[in-house]
This record gives structure tokens, C-alpha cells and sequence, in this order.
């Protein structure tokens, strides 16, 4: 199974460039992010603090916020997407 | 001039000027940075008063080198001294802002005002936004003016008013099946591709400025003095934040002898993050799903949440919430105490001060400034059905016996 995970701007500059990427095998979002953070060097403190997400922060699965569903515990399923973004903008 | 950065909210890294809006270290928001400390008081308060009568006539604290040009233009609009309404609430002294008087009829003609000029600055050729409805108008209406191309997203439940009020001035009106934070997340990810200025995305540290002009006006029409009160509508937080960043601005180069005063923050019930988390005593929202005639309001997931909340505890304020019949009640109090006839946004305002005064949260000596953002025609839904018409024949007879009936005793 794999998910896509679709890069913001602001965090191509740790990914290569890369706008979206495969991540295989991943049971919840939190793992989905643990890949990303061994694939990519410098990303975890990008977007994580304290084994958490930074405030600012907005991680989405199929549209939904993760926070209206499971939060990192969220499960995903094989053709899932997941969407990082920033939470700044609006209003 | 006095615009020196964009800086991060959060950890102080420094960035360019230019449509950027999120800290590339840690994800916090970007903010306009000005180095005050040439400014004299005196000098600029001269300057202030010979300026046009528009927002521009406080370019030393917007983020341009040059003062720009605009063509519909903003600000300057009525401050009215409230005393029906004053006394209606047991209030000393109240004072509406009516930022109604507008040329879209909203407060949203400050923020587009200043992000458009800035997109321009930039070079853009095509502005957007993510809209609630107000920014809607206002975009579409001063890209028309500009003579820039725009596509102006908004949830495809908005009142019809303002779904018309916009598509008029010949925008690409997209409205999109969710609600406003899923617009605004669809605008988000647009806006990491497309060549465009999104003035509440990519374009929102500027874009945010604009608020602080309701500030300077209150400041200037009070004679430069600040009140001791200000209530404000709260959606992503952003208006009141910068409301108070106004007042703060001006005493630090000493047009003023204070700060932000106490701020008060107003939501709708149905859609009110930022007050839930201001009484459960936390630093951040957890989002919601609204549900509220306040659609001007109604954002679930709002982005200076925390630092509206920071501002209420600091200032000895408070963000307070109403019900959808409270807000009704709110519109028609400020329309018959004041004549102002405003949207559900002011009836939120307008039900939050009276609910301050009820709690005995405000002293009877203090000054109190409501601003009032938006226009009533623009959800005139709300007041459908909340009054009686007196219908007679054309004849004289008629309405002496509809009069002696007592069937206008109310009007």
C-alpha cells in the first residue's frame, strides 16, 4: 500500500524541489511523518516540536483536518493523501 | 521610509519584501517589520493631517517605500458618538465606527486596499483571494478599478447579496462545495504554484497592515487619544490583533500616551474557537465546524488564534460569544439606538458589548469604541420577518382606522 503525501512550498527547499512524494507501508499519519523526517534531512524540526506538530502546522487526509479526526493516530489507507500546510492563512 | 522586513511571528528569522508568508525555519507567520525610531511626533502628526483623506494618509506605518496610488481607494470613514445606545446599555460613553461607509461597504476595502498596491509593487498581473464574502466584494471591486485580472474564491452557501455584489464587477467567482476553511486550504494549495497574489495567503503580511488604520482613524477622529475599550469581531483574529498593533505603533513614537487598550473580541456561538479556548484558559483553538448566520464570521480554524487570545488575557479584555438570536437583536439594537444598519458581523459585535455591559465588565466612566465592519443590506436575510408592515388602503380613511386599530402603535 502507499500514500501521497503533496509538499508544501515552504518545505521544498529540504525535499529537493520535490512537490509530492510516495511513502509505503505507513499504518497512521504519524508514520507517514516519520518517513518523511528519515527521508529527508532538517524536516522534522521544520514541522515538529516536542514529538509533536508546530502550532502553525495543518496536516490534512483526504481534505479533513487531522485534528476533526484521529490527530497523528489518524490511519491511512493505500491511495490516501496526505496534505501538509501552512496554518497562517486566511481571514 | 520606515518599512525595513518581513519577521517571523515566532522565532525572528528575517525574510525580503515580498509574497511571502510563512517562515521557512518554523512555519510561523510572517509580519511587516518598521524601524520607527525616525519618526517624529510632532512632525508626523503634521503629515498626518495634510494627507489625502484615505488610508494613505498613515503610509509612514504600510509597508511601501513610496506611498502608492490607488484607485477606489479606503478609510476615513464616520466615528459617531453612540449616546441612545449609551444609554440603552447603562454605558457612559459609546462610539461607533462605521466601517460600513467603505466603498464595498466593509473593512475589507483597508486590507485589499493595501495588498493590492503591493501586488502591483510586485509585479502581479492576477489577484485572488479565499473570502467569507466581504473580501470577496472588495477584491473583485478594486482588481475592476486596478484593471488587474481576479478569481475570487467562496463557500457556494454564501448569502445571495453578497454572491452578487461580486460577480458584478466581472471577477471569476468560484464557489466552492465546503466551507470557508476548506476554500481556504483549496486557496493555500493554489497559491504554492500559481504566478498569482493571493491577498490572504501569500500576500497576508501586507494584506494584514491594512486593519491598522481603523486603529489610526479611532486614534485621530478621538482627537489622538485611545480609548479605554475597544470591541471587535472576531474570524481569524487577524483585525483584532492588528487593531491593537495600531494603537501600540503610534505610542511608541508618541502620538499617542498609550497603548492598546482593553480589547474585546466578539464570535458568533455557533462558530467560536477562538472564545472556547478563551474560557477553557487555552493558548490555542481547536477547530470547528460552523454553523451560524454570522457567515462573514465563520471560520472554524483561525489563524491568529493565539495571539488574539494573548492579546484579550494581556489587555484585560475577554472574547466573548453570542447566540444567532442575540445577533438578530444586536443588529436591531444598533439600528434603531444609532441608525446604523449593519450585517450579522456587527450584530455579533453589537450583542457582545451589550452582554459586557450586562456582566458589569465595563465601568460606567470608560470610553468604548464598537467597530462596526460590515453592511446590513449585505445579509438582509437576518432581519427577514423580525418586524410588521402596516398595510392600508390608499385613502385616508384607512390608515386613520389601521392608526385608531393600534396597528402602528409599535412602529
Amino acid at each position: 500500500m502507499s500514500v501521497t503525501v503533496k509538499i508544501p512550498t515552504q518545505l521544498r527547499s529540504v525535499t529537493g524541489g520535490e512537490s509530492d512524494t510516495e511513502v509505503e507501508d505507513a499504518g497512521t499519519v504519524g508514520d507517514v511523518l516519520d518517513r518523511l523526517y528519515e527521508r529527508y534531512d532538517g524536516l522534522r524540526s521544520r514541522i515538529a516540536e516536542d514529538g509533536d506538530l508546530r502550532r502553525f502546522v495543518n496536516v490534512y487526509v483526504g481534505g479533513e483536518d487531522i485534528r476533526f479526526l484521529d490527530g497523528l493516530e489518524t490511519s491511512v489507507e493505500d491511495g490516501d493523501e496526505v496534505t501538509i500546510l501552512p496554518a497562517v492563512a486566511g481571514g | 521610509m520606515s518599512v525595513v522586513s518581513l519577521s517571523c511571528r515566532e522565532c525572528g528569522e528575517q525574510y525580503a519584501l515580498e509574497a511571502s508568508y510563512v517562515c521557512e525555519v518554523c512555519f510561523g507567520p510572517l509580519e511587516v517589520r518598521y524601524d520607527l525610531s525616525g519618526l517624529d511626533a510632532a512632525e508626523t502628526r503634521r503629515k498626518i493631517q495634510a494627507g489625502p483623506a484615505s488610508i494613505w494618509r498613515y503610509a509612514d506605518f504600510l509597508p511601501f517605500d513610496k506611498p502608492p496610488r490607488s484607485a477606489l481607494g479606503a478609510g476615513m470613514t464616520p466615528l459617531l458618538r453612540a449616546d441612545r445606545l449609551a444609554r440603552e446599555l447603562g454605558l457612559g460613553e459609546v462610539w461607533v465606527k462605521n466601517d460600513a461607509a467603505n466603498p464595498t461597504h466593509s473593512f475589507k476595502d483597508r486590507v485589499v486596499t493595501v495588498a493590492l498596491a503591493k501586488a502591483q509593487e510586485l509585479g502581479y498581473q492576477v489577484v485572488a483571494c479565499a473570502s467569507t464574502g466581504n473580501l470577496a466584494n472588495s477584491v473583485a471591486a478594486h482588481a475592476a478599478a486596478a484593471g488587474l485580472e481576479s478569481y475570487v474564491f467562496v463557500p457556494s452557501d454564501l448569502e445571495e447579496q453578497k454572491i452578487l455584489a461580486t460577480g458584478v464587477y466581472g471577477t471569476k467567482l468560484v464557489a466552492v462545495q465546503g466551507s470557508y476553511d476548506d476554500v481556504n486550504r483549496l486557496c493555500t494549495e493554489l497559491s504554492s504554484d500559481r504566478d498569482w497574489a493571493f491577498v490572504n495567503v501569500n500576500l497576508r503580511p501586507y494584506y494584514a497592515e491594512g486593519s491598522k488604520t481603523l486603529a489610526f482613524e479611532i486614534a485621530e477622529q478621538l482627537g489622538f487619544e485611545v480609548p479605554d475599550r475597544v470591541v471587535v469581531p472576531v474570524a481569524s483574529g487577524s483585525l483584532f490583533t492588528k487593531i491593537a498593533r495600531g494603537f501600540d505603533e503610534w505610542h511608541q513614537v508618541g502620538l499617542l500616551d498609550r497603548g492598546a487598550p482593553t480589547m474585546n473580541g466578539a464570535q458568533a456561538l455557533g462558530c467560536s474557537p477562538v472564545a472556547q479556548a478563551f474560557e477553557a484558559g487555552h493558548e490555542v483553538c481547536r477547530p470547528v465546524r460552523p454553523k451560524t448566520i454570522a457567515k462573514s464570521l465563520a471560520i472554524g480554524n483561525p489563524a491568529d488564534g493565539p495571539y488574539a487570545l494573548d492579546l484579550a488575557r494581556r489587555s484585560g479584555g475577554s472574547i466573548d460569544s453570542v447566540t444567532d438570536d442575540e445577533i438578530r437583536e444586536g443588529i436591531s439594537l444598533l439600528a434603531r439606538t444609532t441608525g446604523v444598519f449593519t450585517e450579522t458581523a456587527g450584530g455579533v459585535t453589537t450583542a457582545v458589548l451589550r452582554k459586557l455591559a450586562e456582566r458589569g465588565d465595563i465601568d460606567p466612566s470608560e470610553r468604548v469604541v464598537l467597530v462596526i465592519t460590515g453592511e446590513g443590506l449585505k445579509t438582509l436575510d437576518a432581519v427577514r420577518g423580525t418586524f410588521d408592515t402596516t398595510v392600508v388602503e390608499p385613502t385616508v380613511e384607512s390608515f386613520e382606522a389601521a392608526l385608531s386599530q393600534d396597528l402602528l402603535a409599535a412602529a
